[in-house]
């Protein structure tokens, strides 16, 4: 399958394989007006499979939102065809509107206009806490 | 951006011992202090009732010389025609010099702090955190013990929803070779997080039982709790558990002489009246502590030195 490469954009590689929507939709692509390509199950030597999405049109990738979708993903920056930035993602230490708290006697629960902000508290096993209640969110993807 | 305190652990160890010196100079020496607060302005927003820690921080207050205003119950403020936590404190925040605050949601004081102009005091967010009622409890367990480090202390009663409890292990863990028993009815058990958080990560060692009478004689303090009924979505759950533990004389028998016996109260049946009469029993001594260690702590926010 060839899928043309790109002049100008940003591509996302090593994407767990099945995870490409979900990016997708976290990252609202399908408010774009440029070319998107969703490449699911590539072989890679390093992952067995992995998705690829290429999105032709230079455009401020959320790097916290990847970072916690999967901080193995890495972003490559195209500018006029070439290479000129590969970024390596951590998981995010503040995540400010989105992930939302499931608490139901927390305060941004009954006021949900308040900026929901979530903390890393274990980097080991990807906990994040609520910054209003510390109430823990299970890691989603 | 004003000093807050929304959690104990947003005070140093430090200035923990410090708050402590001088809620026991103010005890000792109450005149030297009945001016320090002079001209200042305590607004209390309390948005659930409260007797106790309402009180004491108004008294708290008096006695610095300073005044107070506020609200005593949601109804009768603009909350009750859908004014937001963050609109409500900003506004008061124009009026008083600090403000302590009680909320039946958690994390209600963390969002008020985004909006105020002058500091927040954390009286109370649902069942997360009273970090006043720990100083208070710290307060206590050293005008008992001379000492914040090496015992054992029994926490006894609902560990789960028990918001003292939480910040008070998570307090105590930050001092030295501390022994923790944990009394609960499985149900109402620590949750696994504080243990994480203040316990396991730092190595500290924790017992877990639900028998109190098994453990009440190796304990140097014995913290017992409220099984609360707010804290329930399902009242057939409450009713379950809420005579679970009941300590009376009888029970208190085998305990050591010097033991101490806290309660943040109020107080349902879970201690007999007829303990009150014992020399163990420290929360009576303990209600009034809260008021010495709030004065403190006020004139810490407001940077009143005497």
């Amino acid at each position: 399958m060839n899928i043309d490469s790109i002049q100008n954009g940003v591509v996302l590689d090593h994407i767990q394989s099945g995870k490409s929507m979900d990016i997708y939709k976290y990252l609202h692509l399908d408010q774009l007006d440029c070319s998107v390509a969703i490449i699911k199950n590539v072989r890679s030597d390093h992952m067995g499979r992995k998705d690829i999405i290429k999105i032709d049109s230079p455009m401020d990738v959320d790097l916290d939102v990847l970072g916690y979708i999967d901080s193995n993903i890495t972003v490559n920056i195209i500018r006029d065809g070439k290479l000129v930035e590969k970024k390596h993602l951590e998981l995010p230490k503040k995540l400010v509107n989105i992930i939302h708290c499931k608490n139901p006697r927390c305060i941004t629960v009954a006021e949900p206009q308040l900026d929901a902000i979530f903390l890393l508290s274990d980097p080991a096993k990807h906990t994040y806490r609520c910054a209003y209640c510390e109430t823990a969110i299970d890691k989603k993807f | 951006m004003p000093r807050n305190i929304i959690d104990v652990t947003d005070l140093s160890v430090e200035e923990i011992n410090e708050l402590i010196a001088t809620a026991e100079d103010i005890i000792e020496n109450p005149a030297k202090y009945q001016d320090a607060c002079a001209h200042k302005q305590l607004a209390t927003l309390f948005f659930e009732p409260s007797t106790r820690t309402r009180l004491s921080f108004e008294s708290a207050m008096l006695a610095l010389g300073g005044s107070v205003l506020g609200f005593s119950e949601a109804n009768s403020s603009s909350t009750a025609k859908g004014e937001t936590v963050g609109d409500t404190v900003h506004t008061v925040s124009c009026y008083a010099d600090i403000i302590a605050m009680r909320h039946p949601k958690e994390g209600a004081p963390f969002a008020a702090a985004q909006y105020s102009e002058v500091p927040i005091i954390n009286a109370g967010d649902g069942g997360h955190n009273h970090p006043t009622q720990t100083l208070t409890d710290l307060l206590t367990i050293h005008r008992e013990k001379g000492r914040l480090d090496n015992f054992t202390i029994g926490f006894c009663g609902d560990l789960k929803f028990g918001r003292t409890v939480h910040s008070l292990v998570n307090a105590l863990s930050r001092y030295e070779n501390i022994n923790f028993v944990l009394i609960s009815p499985l149900e109402l058990k620590l949750p696994r997080y504080v243990k994480e958080e203040a316990l396991k990560k730092k190595g500290i060692p924790y017992t877990q039982t639900t028998d109190l009478e098994s453990v009440i004689p190796q304990l140097d303090i014995l913290y017992m709790t409220r099984v609360q009924k707010e804290r329930f979505f399902n009242e057939e759950d409450y009713l379950r558990l809420k005579d679970s533990y009941v300590l009376t004389p009888e029970k208190l028998v085998s305990a050591k002489q010097d033991l101490s016996i806290l309660h943040p109260l109020p107080r349902v049946n879970e201690i007999s009246v007829a303990v009150d009469k014992d020399p163990r029993a420290t929360y009576w001594k303990q209600v009034k502590n809260g008021k010495f260690i709030r004065m403190a702590l006020i004139m810490k926010l407001l940077g009143i030195e005497v």
